[in-house]
């Protein structure tokens, strides 16, 4: 059974009713994503822009939902907002100390920022259209766990193991350069 | 529950869902402050505990509730309003999502899904983001050292709470809840299916971990660090009066009362009881009053452990968890999937 399959007892995936309120989700969602992102690029608060990244995030992870993807939906919101805001969070909040201390941001890496963004969605964009085109979602079938995990551990093992032995590199490099003896 | 909601337009259905989540967040709450804040803890200390307000104390809650609701919502004057104000619903918020997995019975259930259990983890951890909105917007060092100390306690006790129940899903082969209690009730010991198998004999490490790991996320005593009174006041609670204040203390006892249902669910077969048929429609009758039995028994040795230890210093706190708790969960984990393999 899947998040979205809740919504009807008869196969909603098929159904012509449950389309119409997935859009309709889709563009709230939609909509709270897209005015939350602005503000976290606007704001003068970084505690404030964190907690615009939680919305945006987790308006991320109920779009992974409606898509059927429950799984990747889940994982969104385990990995992004429960582990990596919060370190954000937390080393913001270490770091800057106590609320009305923090001074104003400088104006100089805000055009290198807009410089490296705007190359990162031409860059993401054109792989994106590029890969997939106008392919269609099969609607007819959301994904599953299991499906999620066989594919993972049969046909991309290989990538999925460098992933995690760069990931361990990473994580053992940042403690390499913190620890000072 | 799909009996009955079978021939109900969505919304009704809905507002239903609705009445029953609030029940099934309260009800525990309010059960587990009356009999073990109130009652076993000062039956343990020697005395008698509140005794005025209606036969033996049992209105007292009412009339704690009643005294929140008419104190005055402070605010301090150098906080960020609008995130102080938000961080008690980021809370409840958490629990609120966090009882919708648990199934009480064969068709009661509010979302059977496929990932289950990943989810209740996953929504789990948004409460540490309502702790550290409430620490820094209170704009107080006492609220600030106490979500920071809150944070680094939950991020280090979250790992050994997911780890203990990766035992369970590898024994179950899956991650949906309602199929993990039937996975226990049809299960067999050595080929003796009398009792099913409730995973607490072949995931007793698993339960262990997870109930510390329980005891430190919900930051009670010996893990209460970041509500330390001698040292910071009440922590990140500090600043809040009033409703907001009675919000955070219900989340605290609604989520150990949810905590205790899942640790019921995954370890002690959840709403089963050994000797009956698990699709016996019966099941839809008592499991939740079998399932509420299992949770206050979960739940009074959670309360037992946290009237009893003295709190941990914070280096001691964190070394269990990362050289003790984690190690000893990966061994479980790997132990478990040989295991899996072999039989």
């Amino acid at each position: 059974m899947n998040l979205l399959a809740q919504v009807n007892d008869f196969n909603p995936l098929l159904s012509s009713e449950v389309v119409v309120a997935q859009n309709i989700a889709f563009t709230i969602l939609a909509a709270i994503m897209l005015v939350s992102a602005v503000r976290l690029v606007t704001t003068r608060n970084v505690v404030h822009a964190a907690l615009y990244l939680v919305l945006v995030l987790a308006g991320a992870a109920g779009i992974f939902i409606l898509l059927g993807a429950e799984f990747v939906g889940v994982t969104q919101i385990m990995v992004y907002i429960g582990a990596i805001v919060v370190l954000f969070l937390f080393g913001i909040m270490l770091t800057r100390g106590a609320l009305g201390t923090e001074e104003e941001g400088n104006k100089e890496p805000r055009l290198m920022a807009s410089l490296v963004a705007g190359l990162l969605v031409v860059v993401m964009g054109g792989a994106l259209i590029d890969t997939f085109g106008d392919a269609e979602l099969l609607r007819s079938a959301p994904s599953t766990t299991a499906d999620i995990s066989d594919s993972i551990f049969s046909q991309y093992i290989v990538p999925f193991e460098a992933t995690s032995v760069l990931l361990l590199a990473a994580l053992i490099g940042a403690i390499v350069v913190a620890r000072k003896d | 529950m799909t009996l009955i909601l079978a021939e109900m337009a969505y919304w009704q259905e809905t507002s239903i869902r609705l009445l029953v989540g609030l029940a099934a967040v309260l009800l525990p709450a309010g059960t587990l402050v009356y009999l073990f804040l109130f009652k076993m803890m000062s039956f343990m200390q020697s005395r008698l505990g509140p005794m005025e307000a209606g036969p033996y104390g049992s209105m007292q809650l009412l009339a704690e509730v009643g005294k929140f609701l008419q104190k005055e919502d402070l605010v301090p004057r150098a906080a960020d309003r609008i995130v102080f104000k938000l961080a008690p619903f980021v809370v409840l918020i958490s629990t609120f999502l966090l009882v919708l997995v648990i199934p009480a019975g064969p068709d009661l259930w509010f979302i059977d899904v496929d990932t289950g259990i990943f989810l209740a983890l996953a929504v789990s951890s948004i409460s540490v983001i309502g702790i550290l909105m409430a620490g820094w917007a209170s704009a107080s060092k006492y609220s600030l050292m106490g979500a920071l100390r809150a944070t680094g306690q939950l991020i280090a006790y979250e790992l050994p709470l997911v780890l203990a129940v990766v035992g369970v899903v590898i024994q179950a082969g899956t991650l949906n809840v309602q199929n993990i209690v039937m996975a226990q009730a049809t299960g067999e010991i050595f080929g003796y299916g009398g009792i099913g198998n409730p995973f607490i004999f072949t995931q007793f490490v698993g339960f262990a971990i997870f109930l510390i790991a329980v005891q430190a996320e919900l930051t009670q005593p010996p893990f209460d660090m970041p509500v330390a009174e001698s040292e910071l006041v009440t922590g990140y609670l500090t600043e809040y009066s009033g409703l907001r204040f009675l919000m955070f203390f219900i989340g605290e006892f609604a989520t150990a009362g949810i905590f205790s249902a899942l640790a019921a669910t995954l370890f002690l077969g959840g709403w089963y009881v050994p000797g009956l048929d698990p699709t016996d429609g019966l099941f839809n009758v008592i499991g939740p009053a079998v399932l509420f039995a299992k949770m206050l028994l979960v739940a009074f040795l959670i309360f037992w452990f946290r009237f009893t230890y003295p709190r941990f210093r914070e280096d001691q706190l964190q070394k269990l968890a990362w050289k003790v708790l984690i190690p000893l969960s990966l061994i479980n984990i790997v132990i478990t999937g040989v295991l899996k393999v072999v039989f």
